[in-house]
């Protein structure tokens, strides 16, 4: 139970995306392109990072039966400042994420972090816990976000990486890349893990 | 007559609330496994999203403007939905068991649904009225259920395929989903907004 063990289960062994597969919504919808997945994953960390503070630091104060509502707001409070900021200093990104930054209040990892972890843990390790749940969902994003714009637009983070006879294959950037990409992507992680373990 | 039914259809077919927008993937996963399940689950979200349109819709507009509050839209909605889902639970409960038994378990469910929330939000961006958000409901829903139905009718084949054993589960629920997606596209272009 050392802080390092918390961080860093996040980021692959117990990955959100890619091990317990949470947050499907925002991940099949803004990873069109590899930045949209920067963003969409830092901005769920932040609120992550802080609602698992604040859950942690009143988790003696909030009675047990009505504990969800009380998360629940928590996060939306949070989720309000992330729009807010973004809006203000990342106009075009937020503009393109839209309507999934409201939507960061229902997504699952952040309500299933606060009930399963910072309820009961004290506020160094649920710190820690956030922050290695957001940036192992911040990662997974990213690889998805850059698989599909790869293949579909032939770039990375915007720098073309083919020659000009390469031709994208547009349905990667559509939603049916999404699903395929995705599913495939799960795939390859239970191969690897396979591996692994034998 | 015509503008609402393009907003039907359009929430329907072409701009399918799962297999277009992404909303509410978590459901169409979890519970289309069996096609009455999915049913169920389909009715229950359509209910609720009429419901949370209306009373969503009415606070904006006659409670959050009015008080320059637009900033609490976020943690009004989602308060609104959690409480409209207990009620709609409590209330069914008493009249009606047959029906609360049919969609018991799926009720809790829907609170952290992001398609209620995500219809809520949109109909605000959208700027419809109550008469155009309650459409946009029924069509979202009617949408959401349509996906699952089909969703379930093919996952009940897989049960007998034979996948590989990598892709078992979850990864080929979405890759199956991606050629759905694939087939809803075809949609695209019948309405023109």
């Amino acid at each position: 139970m050392s802080v390092i063990s918390e961080f860093t289960k996040g980021l692959v062994k117990e990955n959100p995306l890619l091990r317990l597969v949470l947050g499907l919504c925002p991940a099949l919808a803004v990873t069109t392109m590899a930045i949209n997945g920067v963003a969409m994953g830092l901005a769920t960390t932040a609120v992550l990072v802080g609602s698992n503070l604040v859950i942690s630091i009143l988790r003696r104060f909030i009675p047990a039966q009505v504990r969800i509502p009380v998360f629940i707001v928590i996060i939306a409070s949070f989720v309000t400042i992330i729009d807010m900021v973004m809006a203000g200093y990342f106009y075009e990104l937020h503009q393109v994420l839209g309507l999934f930054i409201p939507l960061i209040v229902v997504n699952c990892i952040i309500l299933g972090r606060a009930e399963a972890f910072a309820s009961r843990h004290p506020v160094l390790l649920s710190l820690a816990d956030g922050l290695g749940m957001g940036l192992g969902f911040t990662l997974a994003l990213i690889i998805l976000g850059s698989v599909r714009e790869i293949l579909g637009n032939g770039t990375i983070f915007g720098v073309s990486i083919f020659a000009s006879g390469f031709e994208p294959a547009l349905i990667m950037l559509l939603p049916p890349g999404a699903f395929l990409a995705l599913g495939h992507l799960l795939g390859l992680m239970n191969k690897l893990t396979k591996v692994e373990e034998s | 007559m015509g503008e609402f039914l393009i907003i039907l259809v359009s929430a329907i077919l072409v701009n399918n609330f799962v297999l277009a927008r992404f909303l509410g993937i978590c459901p169409f996963l979890g519970v289309s496994k069996k096609t009455d399940t999915a049913l169920g689950m389909g009715m229950a979200v359509t209910f609720v999203m009429t419901l949370a349109s209306i009373f969503t819709n009415l606070i904006y507009n006659q409670v959050l403007i009015p008080f320059h509050l637009e900033y609490l839209q976020i943690v009004t909605f989602i308060l609104i939905i959690a409480s409209l889902v207990q009620l709609v639970e409590t209330v069914l409960r008493k009249t009606s068991p047959a029906l609360y038994h049919a969609l018991g378990i799926y009720l809790p469910l829907i609170t952290t649904n992001c398609a209620i929330l995500g219809l809520a939000l949109l109909n605000i961006i959208k700027n419809y009225d109550l008469v155009r958000s309650i459409v946009f409901a029924l069509g979202a829903g009617i949408g959401f259920t349509l996906a699952l139905l089909i969703m379930s009718g093919m996952r009940e084949r897989l049960e007998f395929a034979d996948v590989p054993k990598v892709l078992r589960g979850v990864p080929i629920a979405l890759i199956v989903a991606g050629l759905l997606s694939m087939a809803f596209m075809g949609f695209s272009g019948l309405v023109k907004m």
